[in-house]
């Protein structure tokens, strides 16, 4: 006879000293662990209500200034620095992490209309209404304190006076060349007091700029005669124009997929598009019930924020039609400029109340370092409400934000109004003969044409 | 010849391999938790690409663990292996506890109380701490590692079932009048009376439900956690007390009197199954970790093992038994009088007499568990308790986090708030629990599509168009009365074919009304629609 049973020694399971850590066996058997999916939904279920316990993604408030901000932009050489510009013609730098102005620019006669910032991050360029491009040698910010008072930046380095008012400006990534918008486009050297060249196509007013991240030649504006337009600095005229229903109040590309770029326009909605094939959008982004304002990609080029003059802010997906997340405080007016921290963890809004609020990326992350174990239980959680998303009950209480009332009663009016047009669409289609009114995709329908 | 040896050698090595290449799949495949999503029928390119990638890393995570087995398992099974003629089921008691190490031969012992039986007896989910009542009130807890008592205490009143709740702190007990809830000091925590005279008990401790059968054969759920009465359900099958959970989806099966077993959960007034298994009531039922298998057995002389993916006898065995228990490796006890068998199952669910026991002349055995995680049987009887080893009966390796038969206060504190953040709901509790996040499949028949009723009436017609045709004398073969014949044959075969799908169809042809025969345009549709 052979037999043996199954004998376990304590000593073998157990530590030996108390400060030892407890010893852990595993037995990954399925048979072990019954009813498996329903723990897993169960986790899932709370996660996605501890998600929204924990979401808080308001940080705080930079105040100072004393108008409305205008413009923001980041300094690519220092993550936690932005540069704000205000309609009474102030221009602050401002440390994010302390949540303190650092560095106040003297700034314009009028209001700040356009801030840039050179790619090593030295040089700042701003322009206004007082005709100005002014030119500001940023301050070496490590040496700066965080704990110090206000610093007063000298003089700009350099003010070119132009024609017109200036509407928007921007740096173009690894060169010397920057680009202003207002009556014209105009394309300046860093180190010349005249435009390189200007471009003018049509007579209205250019609202934005935006150079290409990956191309540094090419560079995209929104007008307000409703139009898009794409130049290209090789070649002496504008390349591409499209023209749409509503004027685009910002517009920017995906750092990640340079041939893609977003633009924020009057009518609510985001329309992200394929800079090569302009006679469609690719995503409709629908969702504010006002004007968006301005819109930032993270640098992961995933997901945009968009600031609107219904004082929200919402994050979208870069292929997601409605958005992720809507931010909002009792206290902020309408937004006028976001943007994207280049870490991808901060969002900065800047808005009619005169104040910079930092927020959260992601409403429910937990700042600061987290232990591996805490980031592996993070992961698993994730993992789970991933994959129970579509259950109704996990839906339900992921898909949830609360709105303040306007906004919700708003956003109920549109979409009365958009179902009543619809129908009387379908009505029309319907008296008229067959096939004579063809049925056109949202993607298309905001757009009237495109020029070459 | 050095060439021929080296060759055969390698030929052996060959084979090893393909030795342990089959056995690292056998391995694998317990982990893989059934088969991968057939992905070759999908059309969305997007969806298959993700699906793909999900399955490798199923596939991926299967293997690792089936390679990390090695390490993470320490402990081998037992087992219990005859030499020559012998036979496991003549292997005395005796012998076994010479045979085994020190520390196994204390684990098998013989209780004498003559006083307050019979008893009964429960352990915990982790196998550490047994429960013992006697019928007569008297109550204990045991520590099976260390074999020391815990606490002992007399109710003075029948004790007719005890059972531990999710650890070792709380345990129940079913008594004369009412079932109370006692903490690990003895102390009377709660009298629950909403559950009458309560015969049986059993706890869901993944749902923290504490069920009942009581007297008049009235099912009670009760959440212990929010004291709150989730479900009352009377059965109306008359009073019972044979009652066990399926580990595998926390589904109660009940045996009554009539010979039915039943199965419940708590959101349904009505019983899931019902299955007539013995003619004459039914004795004892029992449910194997898998799910898959019941034991059940009947005052008919019969053991009956059902499988209940098909609610179809697998086996059926001419004995009697009054309790019955499935060990975690799938051993089967049977307890009859003072007579002990334990089956085992050698292949094709075919179960062999395994080992045999047999109790004092006298002693009647009323409880039979195996104890989990270890190789022992834990034996209630009329004149005390017993514990014998059954080698290979129980699990040899736990799991930390699942249940820990060596857990220190601290992971037993760690593991009380763990399961009560992902206590489950009752409506979790199901025949099949892995239907939840599934697509529930359409009841409706599939039409066909216009296409393919047109592609199968075309078939038909050319098969109607290429029969030979006989050859007929007196004119009858005429190029014309030939053609004639054929148009004959299709109209035939194609009526045939429409009348066959009118009838699927399923529904009379609705008579029409005189407005809807003339057919509006388009856009005085809605009208139409509104004035009926």
């Amino acid at each position: 006879m052979r037999v043996k049973v199954i004998s376990r020694s304590t000593d073998d399971f157990t530590r030996e000293r108390s400060q030892d850590l407890q010893k852990v066996f595993r037995n990954y058997d399925p048979a072990l662990r019954t009813q498996e999916k329903a723990v897993e939904y169960t986790r899932a279920l709370n996660a996605a209500k501890l998600e929204k316990i924990f979401a808080k993604p308001f940080i705080g408030a930079m105040d100072g200034h004393i108008d409305a901000i205008s413009c923001m932009a980041k300094n690519p050489n220092y993550l936690k620095a932005i540069f704000s510009g205000s309609m009474d013609g102030d221009i602050r730098l401002w440390d994010i992490a302390a949540r303190k102005t650092v560095c106040q620019f003297p700034g314009h006669q009028g209001a700040v209309r356009g801030l840039a910032t050179s790619t090593d991050g030295d040089l700042l360029v701003s322009c206004g209404v007082d005709c100005t491009v002014r030119m500001w040698k940023v301050p070496m910010l490590k040496m700066v304190d965080t704990n110090d008072a206000i610093g007063d930046a000298s003089q700009p380095s350099a003010i070119y006076t132009w024609k017109h008012a200036f509407w928007g400006v921007d740096h173009q990534w690894d060169g010397n060349l920057f680009a202003t918008v207002g009556a014209q486009v105009d394309v300046w050297d860093q180190n010349r007091s005249e435009p390189v060249s200007s471009f003018e196509w049509g007579k209205d007013t250019v609202l934005s700029v935006r150079f290409n991240p990956g191309e540094p030649d090419v560079l995209i504006t929104s007008a307000s005669d409703r139009s898009i337009t794409l130049y290209d600095l090789r070649m002496s005229s504008p390349a591409r124009k499209l023209i749409m229903k509503t004027r685009c109040n910002s517009i920017c590309w995906n750092p990640r997929e340079p041939m893609n770029f977003t633009a924020a326009n009057e009518d609510t909605n985001c329309y992200s598009f394929d800079a090569r094939k302009l006679d469609e959008a690719r995503v409709v982004h629908k969702g504010h019930v006002s004007a968006v304002m301005d819109i930032d990609y993270s640098p992961t080029g995933r997901e945009f924020v968009t600031g609107s003059y219904d004082r929200t802010i919402r994050i979208f997906q870069y292929n997601g039609d409605h958005s992720r997340e809507i931010y909002h405080t009792k206290r902020m007016q309408r937004v006028f400029c976001v943007k994207y921290t280049y870490d991808g963890t901060y969002l900065v809004s800047g808005s009619d109340d005169t104040n910079l609020r930092l927020w959260k990326s992601k409403a429910s992350e937990q700042l600061g370092v987290l232990l591996p174990r805490e980031r592996r239980k993070q992961e698993y959680l994730d993992a789970v409400k991933e994959r129970y998303k579509h259950l109704p009950e996990v839906k339900r209480i992921v898909r949830h934000r609360h709105l303040p009332k306007p906004i919700y009663k708003a956003a109920n009016l549109r979409r009365t109004i958009i179902e009543a047009e619809n129908r009387k669409e379908e009505r029309r289609r319907a008296h008229r003969a067959p096939g004579s009114m063809p049925e056109q995709p949202f993607r298309k329908r905001r757009i009237i044409k495109e020029i070459e | 010849m050095p060439g021929a040896k080296s060759a055969t050698d390698q030929k052996a090595m060959e084979l090893g391999e393909k030795e342990a290449m089959d056995e690292m799949e056998k391995k694998v495949q317990k982990y893989s938790r059934g088969q991968a999503a057939n992905l070759g029928a999908l059309r969305d390119k997007k969806l298959k690409g993700q699906l793909a990638a999900r399955e490798k890393l199923y596939g991926h995570s299967a293997k690792a663990a089936a390679q990390a087995e090695k390490w993470f398992m320490p402990t081998e099974r037992g087992y219990l292996e005859p030499e020559g003629l012998e036979k496991t089921y003549r292997f005395q008691q005796d012998s076994i506890v010479q045979e085994v190490d020190i520390l196994s031969s204390r684990k098998a012992f013989d209780m004498i109380l003559p006083l307050l039986g019979p008893y009964t007896i429960g352990y915990t989910k982790n196998g550490r701490y047994m429960l013992v009542g006697g019928r007569k009130g008297h109550l204990a807890m045991m520590d099976m590692l260390n074999m020391e008592l815990i606490k002992e205490f007399q109710v003075r009143e029948t004790v007719r079932d005890v059972a531990f709740l999710h650890n070792e702190q709380l345990f129940a007990v079913a008594q004369k009048k009412y079932a109370y809830i006692y903490d690990r000091d003895g102390k009377e925590i709660h009298c629950i009376k909403e559950h009458g005279k309560s015969l049986k008990l059993q706890f869901l401790e993944k749902h923290f439900l504490l069920a009942s059968i009581n007297s008049f054969g009235q099912l009670h759920y009760q959440d212990i956690s929010t004291g709150e009465m989730v479900a009352n359900i009377r059965t109306g099958l008359g009073r019972t007390d044979v009652m066990r959970v399926n580990p595998y989806n926390a589904v109660i099966g009940l045996g009554h009197a009539g010979g039915k077993v039943t199965m419940w959960k708590p959101t349904c007034v009505k019983p899931l199954v019902t299955m007539l298994c013995h003619h004459g009531p039914v004795t004892a039922i029992a449910f194997d970790r898998s799910g898959h298998l019941m034991a059940t057995a009947g005052v008919d002389r019969k053991i009956k093992l059902w499988d209940l993916r098909k609610y179809e006898v697998i086996n059926s065995y001419a004995a009697r038994a009054e309790s019955l228990d499935f060990s975690q490796k799938g051993l089967l006890a049977c307890s009859n009088g003072s007579q002990l068998e334990i089956f085992r199952d050698t292949g094709g669910q075919d179960y062999k007499i395994y080992m045999k026991h047999r109790m004092v002349k006298g002693y009647q055995v009323g409880t039979v568990l195996f104890r989990p995680y270890e190789d022992i049987l834990g034996i209630g009887h009329s004149m005390g308790l017993s514990s014998i080893l059954v080698p290979g009966s129980g699990e040899p390796n736990f799991d930390t986090f699942v249940e820990n038969p060596i857990e220190t206060s601290k992971q037993r504190r760690e593991k009380e708030v763990q399961s009560l953040l992902s206590k489950l709901q009752p409506e979790t509790i199901m025949l099949n629990p892995n239907m939840i996040a599934t697509v529930r499949p359409s009841r409706k028949k599939e039409k066909k599509t216009k296409k393919e009723i047109e592609d199968e009436v075309e078939d038909v017609v050319e098969a109607a168009k290429n029969t030979e045709m006989k050859k007929k004398t007196k004119g009858r073969s005429k190029a014309s009365k030939r053609a004639k014949k054929r148009e004959e044959e299709v109209l035939k075969a194609k009526r045939q074919l429409m009348e066959q799908y009118k009838e699927s169809d399923g529904r009379p042809e609705k008579k029409q009304r005189v407005s809807d025969e003339v057919e509006l345009p388009k856009a005085l549709q809605r009208f139409a629609k509104s004035r009926q």
